[in-house]
């Protein structure tokens, strides 16, 4: 196990900053449209982080024109640009999988003192 | 040219490709190799070449008849010993070092190894059989059910799906992808799956 996590360390990226499942961030994601590259911005919360390593993912939720979006991103992908936290949330599980059953003032989440 | 290396499965993870996107990929010990006996048209009536994986471990056994045979090419028994095609004309003599740099990224490879054993299984699981429904009275739920007609053919005809041992045997996966290959460290990074547990043996032969 010790030579896998070797052979990824190189492609492991270093400027990802700390957040949680109950934070909101904006993942700014590259998008191949032809030849040129544009960015295109994911705004949501995070609901899990999952794997480890080199295989870790985060997960977004976002409602967009009403309906639940969200997406998957590879933590350590070179397509995600930046990460940037809005806001720091207040959760006491790691899985914010029960959100998706909660609309409205039900799904707000409370912000954490956390810095 | 030696066209094959043998190598033993560290394990699975993933690498992003030059476009970002995810390839599953299986780290493999490729190496270093070194050829114990050269076999030729002449004495053997083909050719080849026998090589052996270099791990600085002794064989668990090394009877006198093994020792012998590394001893003709000057060199430590190993553990792990296998014949891998050469190329026409190839002049590698026993005692010559078979290295990972052989490969190239984006090359097709064939694997072999030994498969997880699974021990002895019904039809369900080794032959993907649908079974009989598990309620209703049905009386009829993991068994082969019915396997040939009767008077005629008098007899199974070969091939029929039965209960039995399932895997624990050899298993070759063709054109898998090289994805990577790090001279340095002995590694090999092949797309996908491939076949046995962590830290069994694998022979990889190069396609053509």
């Amino acid at each position: 196990m010790d030579i896998i996590r070797e052979v990824t360390q190189d492609q492991l990226r270093s400027d990802i900053p700390d957040f949680r499942p109950g934070d909101n961030v904006r993942v700014h994601v590259r998008l191949k449209e032809g030849s040129k590259e544009r960015i295109q911005v994911f705004e949501g919360l995070v609901i899990a982080r999952k794997h480890g390593g080199i295989s870790e993912t985060f997960t977004v939720r976002k409602i967009s024109s009403g309906i639940g979006v969200e997406r998957t991103f590879p933590l350590h992908a070179p397509s995600v640009a930046k990460i940037e936290v809005t806001r720091r949330g207040r959760v006491r599980r790691a899985k914010l999988y029960y959100i998706r059953e909660l609309r409205g003032k039900a799904a707000r989440i409370r912000e954490a003192a956390r810095k | 040219m030696v066209k094959g290396i043998l190598g033993k499965k560290i394990g699975m993870t993933q690498v992003f490709d030059d476009q970002g996107r995810v390839i599953p990929v299986t780290v493999v010990q490729a190496g270093p190799c070194v050829v114990v006996q050269r076999k030729t048209t002449d004495t053997d009536g083909y050719e080849a070449a026998q090589i052996g994986l270099v791990e600085g471990k002794p064989p668990r056994k090394a009877t006198k008849p093994i020792t012998g045979h590394f001893a003709k090419a000057g060199i430590p028994p190993t553990r792990f010993l296998a014949e891998v095609p050469v190329e026409p004309g190839d002049e590698t003599a026993p005692g010559d070092a078979v290295l990972v740099e052989m490969f190239e990224p984006n090359e097709t490879v064939h694997v072999s190894g030994t498969s997880k054993g699974r021990g002895f299984q019904g039809v369900i699981k080794r032959h993907n059989f649908g079974g009989g429904r598990a309620t209703h009275g049905s009386m009829f739920h993991r068994a082969p059910g019915s396997i040939g007609a009767a008077a005629y053919p008098s007899r199974v005809f070969p091939g029929a799906g039965m209960p039995g041992q399932m895997g624990n045997k050899k298993v070759t996966v063709k054109n898998v992808q090289v994805v990577k290959v790090d001279p340095e460290r002995n590694l090999l990074f092949l797309k996908g799956g491939v076949p046995g547990a962590r830290n069994s043996y694998l022979r990889i032969v190069k396609v053509s």
